[in-house]
């Protein structure tokens, strides 16, 4: 039998957090991490946690498996379990709603401030903006990002810092916007992220890339704006 | 765009380009000093005090002085603005930081004018 440990807090009942024990018979499957909870949610119906897809798409399932940020969904027990017990904890960092859903509004403020979305004031062409096959490479590894967020609440620079460091997730997006030949608010978007925290909050640590259910890069992409900062400014 | 008044370098960037420029001062000073220190194994107060009444001597370690207090400040204040916030010890933080971030300033700057002292008063 498996030992699952999830975290447990509902503030309309419970005065703080406790870790509730499971005991799960796995029947010699490496089933997936979300399996697991939807099993378990039926033996107890209070157990809360959010998902959608399934499979590693939507972002919604997002949870500390373990110590390590992932999506439930396509994190099989295998790779979860540490000497037979498998804890479940929230993305760490954000305010809990209850149980392991986070209040993620914090994480979509620093989302909506690099401006998500292609700028061009140019008048619209007749059938599309073309761009050439090399120009378009240069989005692959960034509009890839689903928003689960298991980057931004791996990195201690957002852990401390929400309201003002962008995060890894914000910053993997501003750079697909920076980088995307159709978009002509290049200097706005660079004004923008020049201060001490935005983007420079950054210490190159590399949690986000370690995490990343995807295979991202964040880092990789706030090193890219940092050079286009300095070609700007210097 | 985050406001910021008591960081060195106005910018983002300048404060990331003065912590990079900044090392490397400190790394090439610590590889003269070694290699010094090395080639010298009989060093004497005489010769020691020579090399350092060098124009060009005192002027690297000037240098290096002040890239120690920009490095300094701007680590720090990182350091100051990562745990001393309002979300994580309450609403007095920010005083306690603003106090925090000017004695750090003040202590940086006298070590600075104090090694200028020691320098020009060899």
């Amino acid at each position: 039998m498996l030992n699952v440990s999830i975290y447990r807090y509902n503030p309309e009942v419970d005065a703080e957090p406790y870790m509730q024990d499971f005991q799960f018979d796995t029947q010699g499957k490496d089933i997936m991490v979300l399996d697991v909870l939807e099993k378990l949610k039926t033996e107890d119906p209070t157990l809360v946690f959010r998902r959608s897809c399934r499979e590693g798409v939507c972002g919604s399932d997002g949870m500390n498996i373990s110590g390590k940020n992932g999506l439930a969904c396509v994190t099989p027990l295998s790779e979860a379990v540490v000497k037979n017990k498998l804890v479940i904890r929230p993305l760490p960092g954000l305010p809990v709603i209850r149980d392991l859903v986070i209040d993620m509004g914090q994480f979509y403020a620093q989302y909506e401030k690099i401006q998500p979305y292609m700028i061009n004031n140019s008048p619209a062409p007749a059938i599309e903006r073309l761009q050439s096959p090399e120009e378009r490479a240069k989005l692959d590894g960034l509009y890839e990002c689903i928003l689960c967020a298991c980057c931004s609440t791996a990195c201690p620079s957002f852990w401390w810092n929400p309201d003002k460091f962008i995060g890894p997730s914000g910053l993997l997006q501003a750079y697909r916007f920076l980088a995307d030949s159709r978009d002509t608010a290049t200097e706005e978007r660079l004004a923008n992220l020049d201060d001490p925290f935005s983007v420079f909050r950054c210490h190159g640590i590399m949690n986000c890339v370690q995490v990343c259910p995807k295979g991202l890069n964040p880092t990789k992409a706030i090193g890219h704006i940092r050079n286009m900062l300095i070609n700007s400014a210097t | 765009m985050v406001t910021t008044v008591t960081n060195l370098g106005r910018s983002g960037l300048s404060d990331w380009m003065i912590q990079r420029i900044s090392a490397w001062v400190m790394t090439a000073y610590l590889v003269f000093i070694i290699g010094y220190f090395i080639a010298n194994p009989n060093l004497d107060y005489a010769q020691w005090a020579e090399l350092n009444s060098l124009l060009p001597m005192r002027m690297f370690s000037l240098i290096t002085m002040l890239s120690i207090a920009a490095h300094a400040w701007i680590g720090l204040w990182c350091v100051l603005t990562d745990y001393i916030t309002v979300r994580l010890i309450g609403p007095k933080a920010t005083a306690i930081r603003i106090f925090f971030q000017l004695g750090m300033i003040a202590v940086t700057l006298l070590y600075v004018l104090w090694a200028i002292d020691i320098l020009w008063g060899i």
